[in-house]
This record gives structure tokens, C-alpha cells and sequence, in this order.
């Protein structure tokens, strides 16, 4: 028995991982009909700024070393949504409509922070840093011009190749110099881990199983976030206008809703979430380039569940999806055992065993998630409304 | 050609030309149809992997490939037997990925679920392949996957350049029938049809028709392509592994067509032999950085010429004053009626 319920705790936790990181997408997806498929990138962002938080508190010694966390969980917000506000500044605000090209699009974004993550050194933040100086720096001054509309689509076509030419004569005139400091990757392209601090490790005993306290904090983290997106979404007045343009972007544009700025804070804030979720994963097991990989088709799926920008969905949805999960390798390794000692037939012992493993676990939610749409074709709980479509 | 490369360069072009067959596959449904499926690795392994277990069996009669015994596998499953015989092979591999993709396109279809969830889903479905394949160490030798180049075909190793030169040919054949398929395919009724469903399916379906079983037809059609192309990928290689099922791979493919240009099949083609000999290139002098250039070339591709390159030659032609022959209905701001409609409102004001 214990076994099982320590197998749903484990679910839960993992579905309150998943659960923050489709409530960003979710929103996202909602709002603007964009899929992000750089948004495991932008959790394995968060997981590593936990990292680099953990880093600089461990010298400093014990007292503050315990509360590093409470400086990494803005941290990660703060880098995954700054991000994430690029992203949809440079590459996604150009895409609307077209959600397919915005998929394969932001993909590359997600191959080149992979890629980032690997290979980034000192030489290469100098040269990122002289090539936003250049541009943006140059952008501001010609943008005081008076015929400023006028000049504007030359400006960037002229100003963003030559200040890419600038940086990369930049980069390479230090590369020459070959100082350590600079060449060296900071993070290289293998794993890294966290050290949760002293309160977090251990667990609560209940019977004769431990929770894991690292765990209990993720499903705590989980709860303050649903509560803060719930609270952000249908109290503020943001949310109010996130909620509007979800419903009816014509309407809302007309109503002089700021449409573009309602896009790219919710762009920001779906990307923090994911930020928060990398920080959570962190204590989950180790980091590395790769770790957004593992988590973006479940995510994906909660939200094809879930229903689009539906909170309630979502959460159902991540829920589930954890803890089936865990119930089918838990359950049917459990029912294999029992039946081995009850001497039953080696086949169906073996049947058994076959679906207790993760992969099998893999197989069967997609089965299931096929099933629930034959029924629920737009999720848990679509959104009402009169459309020829669906 | 062939007489002008090296053995090296020719054995890389014949693999080249393999993925431009699964191209094909692929602007069938994405560039006619409007169906992103980022799972056509799936369809790809299948048929890799029924050729690979027909050259696994090639052995003399009461041996069972080697990975068998490691396992402790004592007689052969039950799965592999239909893939002694070649001609139930070479079917295998044309309709076990059709079938799949058919089932998987039906499932999905039938809810009209489309857009950016059906790519979702057709990810999610090679995600479950390919945990699938990673863990069936018994049955299909799991992460390791079948070697092929170490068995014998007709007598002969596969390895063998005479051989190999043979599946070169096959496969510039395989790829120029497939092409003229995809080709007669789309030119006829049956492809505007497709055209009306990427562009406005509900108006398809008020019209009478039920879009439904021309996207699973078309879909599995295009899995079947798929299938044949991932057979001879497989022989060139010399092995098939889960690897195949990655997601990355899925859609790498759906950028090839991207770059040629979409909807054109000649593009599908040119695309994938493209940006696969600038891979081979750069990744032999820069490893480090490939990531780099491909996503950025899949930024470019998107952003900047979301024609591909022959839908930026079409825009380069048109500019010149060729009038290009129009494959769709115009868009709706291109409509006259609707161009005067507008016009006569901005008189009112």
C-alpha cells in the first residue's frame, strides 16, 4: 500500500511541475494560438539560473546558503520571462497568424539556446553584449531623428547586419588573445546538479514511507503559483485585458485594448512560469542541455487536455497525467509482484511486467489521451461559445 | 553524376536522395494538404525496420540473429516470422507505416482536430514510438537497433560496393516514381480538392465533402512514402536505430521542405538535398557549431523567405514580369470584389 501512495505522491509532484510549466504555455496558447516549442528551453533557463544561484550563495557560508532558493525563484522568473520578452519581440510578434511557421520558428530558438547553453563562454556574452550596444544603441539615437517612420525599415535592415558584422569582429579579435577566462565554457555540455539546501532535505515519515520534503515544496511552489496566475488573470487589471483579447482580439483592439503590449506581457509572464518550473525540476534530478527536451511533450499534452487558456483544465489535466503515469509503473510492477507470489501462470506474470516500466507508462497515457478525445475532442473543459468550427 | 564522385560522396548522395523521398512524403501533406505532421519518423523507422529485419534473417535455416541469444531468446517471435519472405517485406514496408499512419490519422481526424494540436499529437505519438522501440530490448534489440551492413542479400553483403551501388540506383528510381506519384497526385482533381482543404476546409466541408477521409488517405499515403524511404535509408546506412524516431529528426524534415519551397515537390527535393550537404559540411568543420547554423536557419527559412527558395524565384519571376500560373484561390485581400468594396467605403467617409 504504501508503495502505491508513495507512487501518487511521486505523480502529484511531477504533475505540479508540469502543471506551472503548462500554465504559461497554456496561457500562451490561449491567448495568442501559439505553440512555443522553445518553452522546455526556457524551464531548462530557469533550472540553470537555480544552478548559478546556488553557486554564488555556496561560499558565502551556511545562514544564507538555506535561503538561496528565495533568491533563485525570482531569479528564474525574472531570465525566462526577459527571454521569453525577446523572443516574442524579435521573432514571435512577427508570426502571428501563421501558428505552424511559429513552431518551427521558435524550434530554432529552442536548438540555439540548447546549443547556448553548451557552448557559452565569457567571449561569447562580450560579443551578444557589443552586438545589443551597437543595435539597440544606434536604433535609439537615428529613432530622435524627426523623420524617424520614415528612415525606420532602412535603419534596421542596414543596422542589424552591420552590428552582427561588428560583434562577430569583436568575438574574434578576442578569441586571438585565447585568455582562459574568456574561452572557457561556463557550463559545458554536461549535466549539472543543485544542492537543495539543508531545510529541504529529507522527508516527513507517515507510516512507513518518507515524503520527500524537496517534493512537498515543489506541490507548494505549485499552489502559490496556480493561486498567483488565478489572482493575476481575474483580478488585475492586466488580466482583465489578457482575458479580453483571449476572448475577442478585434473587439479588444477596438476597445483600446493595447493588444501588442497585452501579447508580449503574456508572452513574458507564460515564459516566468516557465522559469519557475526549471526551478523546480532542478531539485527533481540533474540539469543539462537537454532537460527541457523531457518535459515539453507532456506539457504539450496537458494542454491538449487541459483545453485551451482554461486554468481549470490545465490543472486537472497535469494532475492526472502525473499520477497516471506513476499508477501504471507502480501499479502493474505492484500486480506483477503479487501475482508472481500467488504462483500464478509465468505469462501474465510477465504481461505485467511488461507495462511496468516508463516507456510502457508513455504508451499507454497517449492511448488513453487518444481515447479522451475521441469523446472531449477540445479538451477537459472547452470554451463555450458559437463557431462553425468543432 | 555517379561517374563523377567519389565512392564516399556517391554513398552520401544516395542517402540524400532517400531523405528527399521522405521530403516528398511530407510537402504532400504539409505544402497541399496543410497538415504539419512533426511525426514522420515514425512511418520512416517502420519501414527501416522491416527491411532490416528481412536482411536480419538472411541466415542459414534454425539460427536466429545474434542479438537473440543474448537475451535468451530461444525461438523466433511470432512478429518477425512474416519477414522471411521478401515480396511480404517489401509490402510490409510500403503498408505497415501507411496502416499506422492511416489509424493515427483517423483517430485524429475524425474529431476535425487540426492545426498546431494535430502537430502536437503527431510529436506526442513519436515520443511513444520511440520510448517504445528504446525499450523493447527483447523483441527488436532495443537502443542498439538491427545492423544491416554486416548481412548478406541474394549472397552478396550488403556493405559490398556493387551492392551498394545497385540501392543507389534504386533509389534515384524509387525517388523520380514517387515524385511522378506525388506529382499526378496533386495535379488532378484529387489535389485541388487537397489545396481547398490546407486552405479553407470548413467551406470544403459545406461543400459536400467530407475532408475527414481525404486527410487520412492522403496522410497515409504519405507514411507509406515514409516507410519506402526509410528502407532504403536504412540499407545506405547500414543500421536502424530508435534514433530515427527522434524528435529533432521529424522536423529537420519538415525544414527541408521549407527551404526548397512548400507545395512545389521539386522544392522538396532541392531543400533536402541542400541543407543536408551544408550539415555534411559544417558539422565536419565547425562540430560545435551545427546547432547554431540550423536553428538560425530555421529562423531565416520562417521569417524571411517563407516560400522557400523556389517561392522567393516565384516572387523574383513574377517581379520581372512573369505572370505565374495561380494554384489557389486568391487570398481575400487580393479579391477584386472585395478590393472595390473597400474602396467604396473609404469614399463614404
Amino acid at each position: 500500500m504504501s508503495i502505491l501512495l508513495s507512487g501518487i505522491f511521486d505523480g502529484v509532484s511531477i504533475g505540479s511541475v508540469l502543471l506551472i510549466a503548462a500554465l504559461g504555455l497554456a496561457v500562451v496558447f490561449g491567448l495568442m494560438g501559439v505553440i512555443n516549442l522553445a518553452h522546455g528551453e526556457l524551464i531548462m533557463l530557469g533550472a540553470y539560473t537555480t544552478f548559478v544561484v546556488q553557486n554564488v550563495f555556496k561560499p558565502l557560508g551556511e545562514p544564507w546558503f538555506s535561503l538561496y532558493i528565495f533568491v533563485a525563484l525570482p531569479l528564474a522568473f525574472l531570465v525566462s520571462g526577459l527571454v521569453g520578452l525577446g523572443l516574442e519581440k524579435g521573432i514571435i510578434r512577427y508570426l502571428y497568424g501563421r501558428p505552424l511557421e511559429t513552431l518551427l520558428a521558435t524550434w530554432g530558438v529552442s536548438l540555439i539556446l540548447q546549443q547556448f547553453v553548451r557552448s557559452v563562454n565569457g567571449l561569447m556574452v562580450l560579443a551578444i553584449l557589443s552586438f545589443c550596444l551597437l543595435c539597440f544603441g544606434g536604433l535609439w539615437i537615428i529613432q530622435r531623428r524627426s523623420d524617424w517612420p520614415t528612415v525606420k525599415n532602412k535603419a534596421r535592415t542596414i543596422l542589424i547586419p552591420l552590428s552582427l558584422a561588428l560583434a562577430t569582429v569583436i568575438g574574434i579579435l578576442l578569441y586571438q588573445t585565447q585568455q582562459p577566462a574568456l574561452v572557457k565554457p561556463w557550463f559545458s555540455a554536461r549535466n549539472v546538479d543543485v544542492t537543495a539546501p539543508a531545510w529541504l532535505r529529507g522527508g516527513l515519515p507517515i507510516g512507513d514511507f518518507q515524503l520527500p520534503y524537496t517534493r512537498i515544496f515543489i506541490i507548494i511552489l505549485t499552489i502559490i503559483c496556480v493561486f498567483g496566475t488565478y489572482w493575476f488573470l481575474n483580478k488585475s487589471s492586466w488580466g482583465l485585458r489578457i482575458r479580453a483579447v483571449t476572448q475577442n482580439r478585434t473587439m479588444s483592439a477596438c476597445l483600446g485594448i493595447p493588444t501588442e503590449k497585452v501579447d508580449a506581457l503574456t508572452f513574458a509572464l507564460g515564459s516566468g512560469l516557465a522559469g519557475i518550473a526549471g526551478c523546480g525540476i532542478s531539485f527533481l534530478g540533474s540539469v543539462g542541455p537537454n532537460t527541457g527536451q523531457n518535459y515539453i511533450v507532456d506539457t504539450f499534452m496537458v494542454v491538449v487536455v487541459g483545453g485551451v487558456g482554461n486554468l481549470l483544465g490545465t490543472i486537472v489535466a497535469a494532475l492526472a497525467i502525473g499520477v497516471i503515469n506513476y499508477l501504471v509503473i507502480v501499479g502493474s510492477s505492484m500486480f506483477a509482484l503479487s501475482l508472481a507470489s500467488a504462483q500464478a501462470p509465468s505469462d501474465i506474470v510477465e504481461f505485467f511486467q511488461f507495462f511496468a516500466t516508463t516507456s510502457m507508462a508513455k504508451v499507454i497515457i497517449f492511448a488513453l489521451i487518444i481515447l479522451f478525445l475521441q469523446i472531449k475532442p477540445a479538451g477537459l473543459f472547452p470554451q463555450k461559445g458559437r463557431t462553425a468550427e468543432l | 553524376m555517379p561517374l563523377f564522385l567519389p565512392a564516399f560522396r556517391l554513398r552520401l548522395l544516395g542517402r540524400f536522395l532517400s531523405l528527399a523521398v521522405v521530403a516528398l512524403g511530407v510537402d504532400l501533406i504539409w505544402g497541399y494538404t496543410g497538415l504539419l505532421s512533426l511525426g514522420h519518423g515514425i512511418f520512416f523507422a517502420l519501414g527501416g525496420y522491416a527491411i532490416a529485419m528481412f536482411l536480419n534473417l538472411q541466415l542459414p535455416p534454425g539460427q536466429l540473429p545474434e542479438f537473440f541469444t543474448l537475451y535468451g531468446v530461444k525461438s523466433l517471435p511470432l512478429l518477425w516470422q512474416p519477414f522471411h519472405s521478401l515480396p511480404i517485406t517489401l509490402l510490409a514496408l510500403v503498408i505497415i507505416p501507411g496502416l499506422v499512419a492511416g489509424l493515427l490519422g483517423y483517430l485524429i481526424f475524425r474529431n476535425r482536430i487540426k492545426g498546431v494540436y494535430f502537430s502536437i499529437l503527431t510529436q506526442a505519438a513519436l515520443l511513444v514510438f520511440y520510448n517504445f522501440f528504446n525499450g523493447q530490448q527483447k523483441l527488436i534489440n532495443g537502443t542498439n537497433g538491427l545492423k544491416t551492413d554486416t548481412q548478406t542479400i541474394f549472397g552478396l553483403l550488403v556493405s559490398d560496393p556493387k551492392v551498394q551501388f545497385t540501392i543507389y540506383e534504386i533509389t534515384v528510381l524509387a525517388l523520380l516514381l514517387i515524385y511522378l506519384l506525388c506529382r499526378w497526385l496533386t495535379s488532378g482533381r484529387f489535389g485541388r480538392l487537397l489545396i481547398a482543404i490546407r486552405d479553407d476546409e470548413t467551406r470544403v466541408r459545406f461543400s459536400g465533402y467530407d475532408p475527414t477521409w481525404f486527410k487520412v488517405l492522403v496522410f497515409s499515403i504519405s507514411g507509406a512514402i515514409a516507410g519506402v524511404a526509410g528502407a532504403l535509408y536504412t540499407v545506405q546506412t547500414g543500421i536502424i536505430t530508435p534514433s530515427s524516431m527522434e524528435v529533432a529528426f521529424s522536423i529537420e524534415i519538415v525544414i527541408w521542405v521549407a527551404v526548397g519551397g512548400r507545395a512545389t515537390l521539386v522544392g522538396a527535393i532541392i531543400g533536402t538535398l541542400l541543407v543536408r550537404l551544408a550539415q555534411s559540411f559544417l558539422s565536419e568543420q565547425f562540430p560545435d557549431v551545427w546547432l547554431f547554423f540550423q536553428g538560425a536557419l530555421f529562423l531565416t527559412v520562417v521569417t524571411v523567405l517563407p516560400n522557400g527558395i523556389l517561392g522567393g524565384l516565384g516572387q523574383l519571376m513574377t517581379a520581372l514580369g512573369w505572370r505565374p500560373r495561380l494554384a489557389t484561390y486568391p487570398a481575400i485581400e487580393a479579391d477584386p470584389e472585395i478590393q472595390q468594396e473597400r474602396e467604396l467605403l473609404e469614399h463614404e467617409q
